[in-house]
């Protein structure tokens, strides 16, 4: 698996370059600035790009613009997002096309390495990665939520979050059994179509959540 | 401009104009009075008491024409130097502070001939409207009377019938003219009031200053207590947290020959510390300048804000362009402590944010549905923000009866740099 990675601090850019080298992931090329990110996705076609949401010359959005740029460019490009600071509106803008592929994520998950390269890893396979910390901002919004068990909250949290069944089964503790019941009741009471595949699952669950 | 808005302008100026009338009368005892209190000045007493008071009544009843000016369209500052601090009702103090502010002079000399215009301005404002009011009503009037040598208009006297009936049509013609034309004469009466009553050149950048003073004394202030609680956030959380993070690796680094179970707990803690110090840091940076204006300036930040508020909120900005820094940061942190307001005290279902630049100034308005009844000294945030906007000379004002809806307007003169034009509406 090859990844690009667009950080603009040094130790950062080294740090992720250590971690995902440890885990057998060849990093092709590490950019440090927005403009030469673009020509660098395109030179080595990457199975995933690893960036950083602000970016020289600009330190505005300028790594957020340029993935979504690149992604219109080649469509379905996976790209995972790494920001200081996460905000549902950036999460929104990265999801619009509906492809799947996408991770947006706080800097500070990096710290839990393995779970790390797995959001890497999921993202790279066309599925995706979305910051709890997202996730519980957009479930604290008021809404057609209320409807929820806590329990169903819990379990739509983790599968917005981009867990699959048997993750989710894993981390709660239950059989997939129970997960799947609870994913139906949920998929039920807030009126969506259900679906057996895990990503268009999760993107269902963010449209909901982001609409 | 339609026929409904002018006869309403008209009719307003005619009223205005009574009131100018009843008001200019007012004007000669005033004068007289304040004549025999500054008479009356060596009599032990009495003009260190009769003074204040009677120029208390003056400066009232300046004020009134200062308003009156002002609803005809020209806007005019209260002139008058800022109360010493201390002073008592009456006394020697006061008397100085009178005495020495020209604006006091200028009130007098405005008291005489601003009468006289008052008075003659405003009966011509009523003259021409009354006279239409008697055409439109002769006829009837003159045939019950049978009046002879009586006329109107161009009829001197009314001969015929024909010439009397005559009489409705120019009544509704001067009627409509002394309407059209009463706004101008209320104006020609406002500008002449601005005259004497308006701030010198000295007495208005006197004013300025002692604005200026206040706000930078409350910025100032604000600033020190920002910095103040930064300081101690930082000391008490992340530096703190960082400290036994430290301490932490150090004990795993001492312990990984004789334990490495327990070195694998210490490490899982030490992630975990940094993790907590990172949330900290997170909020106070958020606190400081969120991360989100300076990617994306008041608009993203401000639907960012929207998003995370556990109320729909409707976000409309059309801002060509971006503020100063200083200011968009004022201009957002208004906007944010205003929809905190809303989502603690109002009981809202939803509220909108809308902001637009026009005319050099930034508009932010914010409204929710809520309960209503807000009030900006009941330790809420919105005295806070009223002084951040000062600081810009930006204003706030609040309207917030029981029952809502709260409407929050706040107004920030600002430039705009940087073309980019921004313009979006979203209901978050």
């Amino acid at each position: 698996m090859r990844v690009v990675i667009a950080e603009d601090l040094a130790l950062l850019r080294e740090g992720l370059t250590r971690i995902l080298t440890a885990f057998g992931i060849e990093v092709a090329e590490a950019v440090d600035n927005g403009p030469a990110l673009l020509p660098a996705l395109l030179r080595h076609r990457p199975d995933v790009a690893v960036v950083d949401v602000r970016l020289p010359p600009t330190f505005t959005d300028e790594g957020l613009q340029a993935a979504i740029a690149a992604r219109t460019e080649v469509p379905g490009l996976p790209v995972l997002v790494l920001s200081q600071h996460v905000e549902p509106l950036y999460a929104r803008e990265l999801l619009t096309d509906r492809r799947g592929g996408v991770g947006y994520l706080l800097k500070d998950r990096v710290s839990d390495v393995a779970q790390f390269v797995d959001a890497v890893r999921r993202v790279a396979a066309g599925g995706t990665a979305m910051d709890p910390e997202v996730v519980s901002q957009l479930l604290a919004r008021r809404g057609p939520l209320a409807a929820l068990t806590p329990r169903e909250r819990e379990v739509l949290g983790q599968m917005a979050e981009g867990r699959s069944n048997a993750a989710i089964a894993a981390k709660l503790f239950v059989t997939e059994k129970a997960i799947s019941k609870h994913i139906n009741n949920i998929f039920t009471k807030l009126a969506m179509p259900p679906s057996d595949d895990d990503n268009r699952r999760v993107l269902a669950v963010l449209a909901y959540l982001n609409a | 401009m339609e026929t409904r808005a002018w006869v309403r302008d008209g009719l307003r100026a005619v009223a205005d104009g009574v009131i100018a009338v009843g008001l200019a009368l007012t004007n000669f005892p005033l004068l007289v009075l304040w004549i025999v209190a500054l008479a009356l000045t060596p009599v032990a007493g009495i003009g260190l008491v009769a003074l204040p008071f009677v120029t208390w009544l003056v400066r009232g009843r300046a004020d009134l024409a200062r308003r009156l000016a002002a609803r005809a369209g020209v806007a005019i500052t209260r002139p008058y130097a800022p109360r010493p601090q201390n002073a008592l009702p009456v006394g020697w103090r006061r008397y100085r502070w009178i005495l020495t502010d020209p604006a006091t002079w200028r009130d007098l000399a405005w008291l005489l001939p601003g009468g006289l215009a008052g008075l003659v301005l405003g009966v011509l404002t009523l003259a021409l409207p009354l006279y239409g009011l008697e055409g439109i009503t002769l006829l009837p009037l003159w045939l019950s009377l049978g009046l002879d040598s009586y006329g109107y208009g161009i009829y001197w006297p009314i001969q015929t019938l024909g010439e009397g009936m005559m009489s409705l049509p120019q009544g509704v013609l001067i009627l409509a003219a002394g309407v059209a034309v009463a706004p101008g004469l209320r104006w020609v009466d406002a500008q002449f009031t601005r005259l004497f009553l308006a701030p010198t050149k000295a007495a208005g950048l006197r004013l300025r200053v002692a604005h200026l003073t206040e706000t930078r004394a409350d910025t100032v202030d604000a600033q020190a207590a920002e910095l103040r609680r930064i300081e101690r956030d930082l000391h008490d959380g992340a530096q703190a947290r960082l400290v036994s993070l430290g301490m932490t690796i150090g004990l795993a680094e001492e312990l990984l020959e004789r334990d490495p179970a327990a070195v694998r707990k210490l490490l899982a803690e030490a992630r975990e510390a940094s993790g907590s110090a990172l949330v900290e840091l997170r909020h106070l940076v958020r606190g400081i300048h969120p991360p989100v204006l300076a990617e994306r300036g008041l608009d993203g930040a401000v639907q960012a804000l929207a998003l995370n508020l556990p109320l729909p909120v409707g976000v409309e900005v059309d801002v060509p362009g971006r503020p100063e820094t200083p200011v968009e940061s004022a201009a957002y942190f208004a906007v944010a402590e205003a929809l905190t307001n809303v989502v603690r005290h109002s009981g809202a279902q939803t509220a909108a944010v809308s902001i637009r630049y026009a005319d050099g100034t930034l508009a932010m308005v914010v409204l929710d549905d809520g309960r209503g009844g807000a009030d900006p000294d009941a330790g809420t945030g919105l005295r806070g923000i009223g002084r951040r906007l000062a600081a810009f000379d930006g204003t706030m004002t609040l309207s917030s009866p029981p029952g809502g809806p709260t409407v929050v307007t706040m107004e920030l003169p600002c430039a705009l740099s940087s073309p980019k034009t921004s313009h979006s509406s979203v209901r978050a």
